[in-house]
């Protein structure tokens, strides 16, 4: 299946906007994150289809998937 | 009561009252910028001050916002911008709560900070500046933690808390006290050249659902620091939903957060479930 894999602010560093991206059936959204080299606590918001999604939900064909760095500052 | 109704009448320009006639107002009759203030929006005369509001602001919602009390947490990068503005919009109770001093490093960006006031705790510089910008306001500097254990006692009687804080643990302390207490959170948060908005409801678990992948210390802003223009940002656009809510108008940010990028320029909208509402039993 594809999806379309987004990122955001520093996600961004030494890797993409945006990528489509190939994937085995049955891959869920915490699986791409580590792919990525990213690790769980870096994960501020999991954005799937405009939504708001989590680490367990599982992808589709044609989703749309996005990920934003967890901010706090103030 | 009528002396003080028929003097105020006496010096407004076309329903407009100059600050020096609220100024001798209460000097004549010996009383507070406050309750002069209150008399005049109550008796429909705008007081001068806010002339620019018009007609984005009608007087009984100027007199509802003075009858407003907002509570903000935190008097650094964000609270700042939000007390500085929530005193010129002419909201008439604030709780600044802040347990910090100013330091070196807040000079780049909090705009209450200044050299000379380094060393000087947050919350009672705030009161000092916005009683220099709008006396009419009242202020309430507390200089210590909040914390769910205190709330009550903090931000009692709020009808609106805003979200200014730099810890993420505190924050949602703060969501989970508003939940409790029934008053509506203004959330923002920000890093580096990034930030994020959103509206909670009591009933609603946004902030909760924001951070829930959060395990423990800070996020991006513990890389990036924050610089001078991203505070004013990220604030500006909590005060415009303090605003909204408070008179009852506009869309604020519900069940949903706006999420800001200022490197690229670009603004997400995340859309969050809306809460399970509560069922009654009619029986």
């Amino acid at each position: 299946m594809q999806i379309t894999l987004k990122l955001f602010a520093t996600f961004r560093n030494g890797r993409f906007k945006v990528a489509e991206q190939e994937l085995a059936e049955g891959t869920d959204v915490r699986q791409v994150v580590l792919s990525l080299g990213l690790t769980e606590e870096e994960i501020g918001i999991v954005m799937l289809n405009g939504r708001h999604g989590e680490l367990d939900s599982k992808l589709s064909h044609g989703d749309t998937l996005s990920l934003f760095p967890l901010v706090g500052g103030g | 009561m009528r002396k003080v109704i028929t003097f105020l009448k006496e010096q407004a320009q076309d329903g407009l009252l100059p600050w020096s006639a609220q100024d001798a107002t209460a000097q004549r009759f010996h009383l507070s910028h406050a309750a002069v203030e209150l008399i005049a929006l109550q008796n429909g005369l705008f007081p001068a001050r806010y002339q620019r509001n018009r007609n984005m602001i009608q007087v009984d919602e100027q007199l509802r916002l003075f009858q407003s009390r907002v509570a903000v947490i935190g008097c650094g990068g964000l609270g700042g911008y939000v007390l500085e503005e929530l005193a010129r919009l002419g909201v008439g109770q604030i709780i600044a709560v802040d347990p910090d001093i100013f330091e070196e490093h807040n000079l780049n960006r909090q705009i209450l900070s200044s050299p000379a006031l380094l060393g000087q705790p947050k919350a009672a510089v705030a009161a000092e500046r916005l009683a220099q910008v709008n006396p009419a306001v009242t202020v309430t500097a507390i200089q210590d933690y909040f914390c769910l254990a205190n709330g009550f006692e903090l931000l009692a009687g709020a009808h609106v808390a805003v979200d200014a804080l730099d810890s993420i643990p505190y924050r949602l302390q703060l969501a989970e006290y508003c939940n409790l207490a029934g008053i509506p959170m203004v959330h923002g948060a920000i890093g580096g050249w990034y930030g994020h908005v959103a509206s909670q409801f009591p009933g609603e678990t946004t902030v909760q659902q924001i951070y829930r992948h959060w395990v423990q210390g800070k996020g991006i802003e513990q890389q990036l620091g924050n610089p001078s223009f991203t505070p004013a940002v990220v604030a500006s656009l909590e005060v415009a939903e303090v605003c909204k809510i408070l008179l009852g108008k506009g869309e604020p940010l519900r069940n949903r957060k706006l999420a800001i990028d200022l490197l690229e320029m670009e603004m997400q909208e995340i859309s969050y479930a809306p809460a399970p509402v509560t069922l009654v039993d009619a029986a």
